[in-house]
């Protein structure tokens, strides 16, 4: 079984987010970048299946060389090999179709990647890459196994979960607790340093939306503190003064 | 040329957030000097789809095929395409759910149309584009975002818009087919199973969560019966969901469920910037926590510091007699 694995690259879910004085871009002063962490379930995943059921698994992602050190991080925890899109991300329908145009070429029978990268929010790149190959999407999966060429997984659904068995190809998006995690040890960081990284260059796609500013949310006024002895007046509060229930 | 409005439904009847979304597309259609278009499949009462004309829309396609009774991810999107086709639409507005935002990539890359999801406003129009305003990066940030292609796909964020009262009036329903093959209908479920609970994480209005600071499994009644005072879904923090204490689906968080309920009460949650992240766009943040140094309190509205075994059962009380 092939497999690829989508990986973006965003800041640490501890980033104090700011942007330039123009407002157009992210200040990444000080920020470090991390593989997106939905995108982890997605790859510790994959390198389950490999090592139950044999197979290869391929990151790839979509970014400028500063990237590499996140690609060798997946290197290291398992996956066997790599490419890189050497591209900005510049919107969804741009990296989904680096990805559909690269997974065609490498005849993968599964997709992976997270649900979502945590800068931008968009969840969209896993079904436009099904949209763009006529695979389905089964978005967002708790669950995944594979056994010969049927998968079945489990679809998060509100309120519940649906049981989903599919044939490959399919796209899927990873969401906890598809997996956990894995750090990657000695072993796999100097192995990784051997595995073929392969960089290659976009394909053009015309542009469908421009971010034209960011801003940041209104400070908040500050906490109101009701006196734990009369906590019964916070229901009170709520009903008459924030008008919420 | 037409707005149209995918509407999504559940046990027959319409989602809150569609009638959210229906409330949107008007008011996008208004501005445009054009009319608004819902688009719905599946079982759904016809009283329900007939009341979306309250929020402004003037006619329903329904698609009645069985087989869309549950979600496929391409099916769904054959049958959004086809009325977008039908009804000659410029600009989808759907809600920015699992479904309602699936639906808006695969019809994105299939129409070669511009995407915005977590979209948090109207947008501004200006020619043939429009200028939306998204959250992002977790909700710490907003971006503001034009969308150039002939045609456009908005994904509404929910709780994002002050939806008015609907006013009397009927939508017309159409019925509505399109020709779906077996594998469009690839990846259909074999089997739904759904949590207990009276209300929907994602759909309520207020939600009640606890964390580590309930101390066990055993002391969760105080969250049930809060949230049952007051109408509201519970959810908890990370730790609590592994560690067992609850299911995974009630997590809220960066990596779980990101929500935005008009009040969102955190009991005994500390607030790590992680958590912040799947809740800070809630209206109304309420934090009851005995460490008056827990982060959240700078994230909260209304803020009591002490003890929750004491704290929320005066709150149950309150809330119960409200009730009545």
């Amino acid at each position: 079984m092939k497999i690829l694995v989508c990986i973006s690259n965003v800041p640490d879910t501890t980033t104090k987010i700011s942007f330039s004085p123009d407002n157009k871009e992210l200040n990444t002063a000080g920020v470090q970048f991390v593989i997106n962490p939905y995108d982890e379930y997605a790859l510790t995943r994959a390198i389950e299946l490999k090592e139950n059921q044999g197979g290869t698994v391929t990151v790839l992602n979509v970014g400028l060389p500063d990237t590499e050190a996140n690609i060798r991080k997946a290197l290291a925890i398992g996956a066997d090999d790599a490419i890189r899109v050497n591209a900005k991300p510049t919107d969804a329908f741009f990296v989904a179709q680096q990805i559909a145009y690269y997974a065609k070429e490498g005849a993968y029978d599964l997709i992976l990647m997270g649900k979502e990268s945590v800068d931008y929010n968009g969840f969209q790149v896993h079904g436009m890459v099904a949209e763009l190959l006529g695979w389905p999407a089964i978005v967002p999966a708790i669950k995944l196994d594979v056994s010969g060429t049927t998968a079945t997984l489990e679809r998060e659904i509100e309120g519940g979960k649906e049981i989903v068995p599919v044939n490959l190809p399919l796209v899927a998006s990873a969401q906890q607790p598809m997996s956990e995690p894995r750090i990657p040890n000695m072993r796999g960081i100097m192995t990784a340093r051997t595995k073929p990284l392969k960089v290659v260059e976009p394909i053009s796609v015309e542009v469908k939306t421009k971010t034209e500013a960011y801003s940041l949310p209104e400070k908040k006024s500050g906490v109101k503190l009701i006196d734990p002895a009369n906590a019964g007046e916070l229901i009170t509060l709520l009903r008459n003064e924030a008008k919420v229930i | 040329m037409s707005v149209l409005v995918f509407i999504e439904c559940a046990d027959g009847k319409v989602k809150k957030s569609s009638f959210e979304a229906a409330f949107y597309g008007q008011q996008v259609a208004a501005s445009l000097g054009t009319h608004a278009v819902a688009v719905a499949v599946g079982e759904v009462a016809t009283e329900e789809l007939k009341s979306l004309g309250g929020y402004g829309i003037s006619r329903v396609l329904v698609d009645e095929e069985p087989r869309l009774k549950d979600y496929v991810s391409q099916a769904y999107t054959k049958v959004v395409a086809a009325a977008t086709e039908k009804e000659n639409a410029t600009v989808i507005v759907l809600s920015n759910t699992n479904i309602g935002a699936g639906i808006g990539a695969r019809l994105a890359a299939r129409l070669q149309a511009s995407y915005a999801a977590n979209v948090v406003a109207l947008p501004e129009v200006s020619g043939n584009s429009l200028k939306v305003k998204k959250s992002v990066f977790s909700g710490k940030a907003f971006a503001e975002e034009t969308l150039t292609a002939a045609i456009k796909i908005i994904a509404v964020k929910k709780n994002s818009l002050e939806v008015k009262e609907p006013v009397s009036g009927e939508a017309a329903i159409e019925s509505f087919s399109t020709a779906l093959t077996d594998s469009d209908l690839t990846g259909a479920p074999q089997e739904t199973i759904r949590a207990t609970g009276d209300v929907l994480l994602t759909e309520a209005d207020i939600v009640v969560s606890g964390g580590r600071g309930l101390r066990g499994p055993e002391n969760w009644h105080l969250i049930e019966d809060l949230a049952k005072a007051l109408g509201a879904a519970t959810a908890c923090s990370k730790p609590v969901a592994d560690v067992g204490w609850r299911p995974h689906h009630e997590h809220v968080g960066q990596t779980g469920i990101t929500i935005s309920p008009n009040l969102y009460i955190a009991v005994g949650i500390s607030g790590a910037i992680q958590h912040l992240a799947g809740v800070n766009s809630s209206k109304v943040i309420v934090v009851i926590n005995k460490d008056p140094e827990a982060p959240f309190f700078k994230a909260a509205d209304y803020g009591i510091v002490g003890d929750v075994f004491e704290v929320v059962p005066k709150l149950i009380e309150e809330a119960k007699a409200l009730a009545k």
